[in-house]
C-alpha cells in the first residue's frame, strides 16, 4: 500500500486532515472550471481560503446560512457547477440536513458538502462543536456517498475524485494535526477499502475510519507483539461500503471490531454491521462513542474518556478472543 | 400604461380559465391535493407560460431559458396545467396527478419529470436555489446575460428563516436578474397569515434586505406582465413581486377560505365548480372583447 516509512516512528510526520481538503480543492479548482467554492463565515478553518485566493470570483462567502448554503449549491449545481460547500460538520450537514436530503441529494445535484472539526477532537470548544452524528445524516440519505479521509494526503487525493462524480458526496473532516499514514503513492478510490497492516494468522478483522486510523494500526502493532494478529482494514469511503472486501476479512478473521470517532449508532460500524448480518454474521465488538455528547478536554484525553484510544481498541480486539 | 394589446389579454384570460378547469379537474381526479394556491395562482402562471417566459417546451434544456424555481411546490397543479397547456407534456397526463408511477407527483420531483428546474415541496428552500442559478447566471455571462430567474414563493412560507437567509444574499450580490414572486393570499394551513405570524409590514422587509419591491393585483394580467417589465428592468437590485391574490380564484366557495388550502373538491364540488367557472368566466376574464 506504500505507506508512509516512519509510520510507526515517534517523529511522523502530521497534518490536519482538512489541510488536505483545502490543497485537493485548489487543484480541482485549477483542473476543472466548473469547481466552485462556499463557505459559512469559516473559511480559514476550513481550510478554503486558499481556493478563496486563487479564484475569487468562483469562491462565495456566504455567511453563516448553512441552511441557505446547501441550496444556494444546488442553484449553482442545477446551472451546470460542481459546488463545495464547507463548514463545522455540526452545522453542515448537522443544522442543514434536510435542505442536504431535498434541494442536493433528492434533487441529485453534484453537491460536495465538507464537514470539518468532526469527532471530540475537536478538543477544548466543548460538545456543542463536536460532530460525532454526521455519518449517520449523511449516509441515511439516498445517492449521498459518504468518505472518510484518514490523514491529508488522503483527503486530498478524495477531494480530486470527488470533484470528478456526478454523485453529491460528503467528506468528513477533522480539526487536530494527526500523524500521516499514506504517501503519493497510496492508491486511493472512492467505494474501496484498502488493507493497511496484516499480521500473520489474524484472528481478528480490524475496520478502522478518518482519524482514529493510526490509532488503530498502533494497536494493531501493539497487539502482533502480544502474539494476537490482526488485519486493519482503512474505510476511506462508508458509502458506498466496499461489502466484498469487508465479507472477504469477516471470513479469514472470523471476528471484527470497528473503529471510528462517531457515534455507533447509525456509522461505519453499524454499515459494517449491516453487510456482516445479512451476508456472513460475525462477531463484532464496536469502538466509538456510546451515546454521549462530547465536552471540553483535550483530544487525547477525550479520545481516552469516551473510549476511542490506542488502549480501547485493543481491549475490544481481545473482548473478541 | 400596458404594452399589451387587448387581444393578447383575451387569450391570457380566457387561457387561465382553461387552467382552472385543468386543476379542478386533476384535483377530483387525484382525490387529494391544494386547491386554494393553485388557484389563485392561475393567472399568473397563465402570464408567464404564455406571454413572460423565455423558453421551448419542446427543448425543455435550452440553455437560453429562464428558470423557474417553484418554492411552494404544494401549489404545483398550477405548475403541471400551464406546463402541459403550453407544450410541455400531454395535457391528458395531468389525470395522473398524485397516482403512483406519475410524472406528476404530489410535490414537483425532478427526478420523475426532468423538465422541472428544481423538486420541492419543504418551504423556505426555492429562493436559494434560485439565488444560485442567478450567480452563476452572473458568473457564467456577465451583467449583460438575457436570462432570469423567477422564483415563486408563498407567503405562509416567509415563516421559513431560509427565505430570509437567501433574501440577505440576493441583496448583498445585487442579484437584478433575480426575480420573486410573492403569492400574497392571506391564508396558510391552520389560518390566516396575519394571525398565524403576521408578516406585515411585508414591503418593508424585503426593501429593508436590499429589495426592489412590486405590489400587483395578482388576478390582473395587465398588471402582471408591467410587473415583470420593470422588475427585469431594475438593474441595481432583485427585485420582489408581492402579488395580491384570492385564494380559490374563480370558485365563490373556495374563496378566502383557508381550509380549502390543503384539501381538494370531491366529484360533486368539483362539478358544481366547474360548471360555476364557466358560468363566471365572463366576470373573471375579459373587459377586452
Amino acid at each position: 500500500m506504500n505507506l508512509n516509512p516512519k509510520l510507526f516512528d515517534a517523529d511522523v510526520e502530521q497534518a490536519p486532515i482538512r489541510q488536505g481538503f483545502g490543497e485537493g480543492l485548489v487543484i480541482a479548482g485549477r483542473a476543472d472550471e466548473r469547481v466552485v467554492a462556499m463557505c459559512c463565515d469559516l473559511t480559514e478553518s476550513t481550510k478554503m481560503d486558499a481556493f478563496a485566493r486563487e479564484f475569487p470570483n468562483r469562491f462565495f462567502e456566504m455567511g453563516i446560512m448553512e441552511q441557505s448554503a446547501a441550496s444556494v449549491a444546488s442553484g449553482m449545481a442545477a446551472m451546470g457547477k460542481v459546488p463545495f460547500v464547507s463548514s463545522y460538520a455540526m452545522f453542515s450537514p448537522g443544522r442543514n440536513w434536510e435542505q442536504i436530503r431535498t434541494t442536493i441529494c433528492y434533487n441529485n445535484r453534484p453537491v460536495k458538502i465538507a464537514g470539518s472539526h468532526s469527532g471530540v477532537s475537536v478538543g477544548p470548544d466543548g460538545g456543542t462543536h463536536q460532530a460525532v452524528e454526521d455519518i449517520t445524516l449523511t449516509r441515511v440519505i439516498p445517492r449521498m456517498v459518504v468518505i472518510t479521509p484518514c490523514d491529508s494526503i488522503e483527503a486530498r487525493k478524495a477531494t480530486l475524485a470527488m470533484a470528478k462524480t456526478n454523485s453529491p458526496t460528503y467528506i468528513r473532516l477533522a480539526r487536530e494535526k494527526t500523524p500521516i499514514i499514506t504517501t503519493e503513492d497510496t492508491p486511493f478510490e472512492i467505494g474501496k477499502a484498502q488493507e493497511f497492516f496484516r499480521a500473520e494468522n489474524p484472528k481478528v478483522g480490524i475496520i478502522a475510519c478518518g482519524s482514529l486510523v493510526y490509532n488503530t494500526l498502533m494497536a494493531a502493532k501493539e497487539l502482533e507483539t502480544e502474539g494476537v494478529g490482526a488485519v486493519v482494514l482503512n474505510m476511506g469511503t462508508i458509502k458506498p461500503l466496499d461489502r466484498a472486501t469487508v465479507i472477504a476479512l469477516a471470513k479469514e478473521c472470523g471476528a471484527i471490531v470497528t473503529v471510528e470517532e462517531h457515534q455507533i449508532a447509525g456509522g461505519m460500524g453499524s454499515a459494517v454491521a449491516e453487510v456482516l448480518a445479512s451476508e456472513h454474521p460475525t462477531r463484532m465488538a464496536f469502538v466509538g462513542v456510546h451515546d454521549k455528547f462530547g465536552q471540553s478536554g483535550t483530544p487525547e484525553e477525550l479520545l481516552k474518556h469516551y473510549g476511542m484510544d490506542k488502549d480501547a481498541i485493543i481491549q475490544a480486539v481481545k473482548s473478541l478472543l | 400604461m400596458t404594452h399589451l394589446h387587448d387581444d393578447k389579454i383575451k387569450f391570457l384570460e380566457e387561457k387561465a380559465l382553461e387552467i382552472r378547469k385543468s386543476i379542478i379537474e386533476s384535483l377530483v381526479e387525484a382525490k387529494s391535493g391544494h386547491t386554494a394556491g393553485p388557484l389563485g395562482m392561475a393567472d399568473i402562471f397563465t402570464a408567464f407560460y404564455f406571454h413572460i417566459l423565455k423558453q421551448d417546451p419542446k427543448n425543455p434544456t435550452w440553455e437560453d431559458r429562464d428558470r423557474v424555481v417553484l418554492s411552494n411546490g404544494h401549489i404545483c397543479p398550477v405548475l403541471y396545467a400551464v406546463m402541459a397547456h403550453s407544450g410541455y407534456f400531454p395535457v391528458e397526463e395531468l389525470k395522473t396527478l398524485r397516482k403512483f408511477g406519475s410524472r406528476l407527483q404530489g410535490h414537483p420531483h425532478r427526478e420523475y419529470l426532468p423538465m422541472l428546474e428544481t423538486s420541492s415541496g419543504p418551504l423556505g428552500q426555492g429562493l436559494s436555489q434560485a439565488v444560485g442559478m442567478a450567480l452563476v447566471d452572473r458568473l457564467d455571462r456577465g451583467q449583460n446575460s438575457n436570462r432570469t430567474v423567477y422564483c415563486f414563493l408563498g407567503d405562509g412560507e416567509l415563516n421559513e428563516g431560509q427565505v430570509w437567509e437567501a433574501a440577505m444574499l440576493a441583496g448583498r450580490e445585487k442579484l437584478h436578474n433575480l426575480v420573486a414572486i410573492v403569492d400574497r393570499n392571506n391564508i396558510q394551513i391552520d389560518g390566516f397569515t396575519e394571525n398565524i405570524m403576521p408578516l406585515e409590514p411585508l414591503a418593508d422587509k424585503w426593501k429593508a434586505f436590499g429589495w426592489h419591491v412590486l405590489e400587483i393585483d395578482g388576478h390582473n394580467m395587465s398588471a402582471i406582465v408591467d410587473a415583470v417589465d420593470e422588475a427585469r428592468a431594475i438593474f441595481e437590485k432583485p427585485s420582489v413581486i408581492i402579488a395580491h391574490t384570492i385564494p380559490g380564484m374563480g370558485v365563490d366557495v373556495f374563496e378566502f377560505d383557508y381550509k380549502w388550502h390543503g384539501n381538494p373538491p370531491n366529484k360533486d364540488q368539483g362539478a358544481n365548480a366547474m360548471a360555476e367557472l364557466r358560468t363566471l368566466g365572463g366576470q373573471i376574464a375579459s373587459e377586452h372583447e
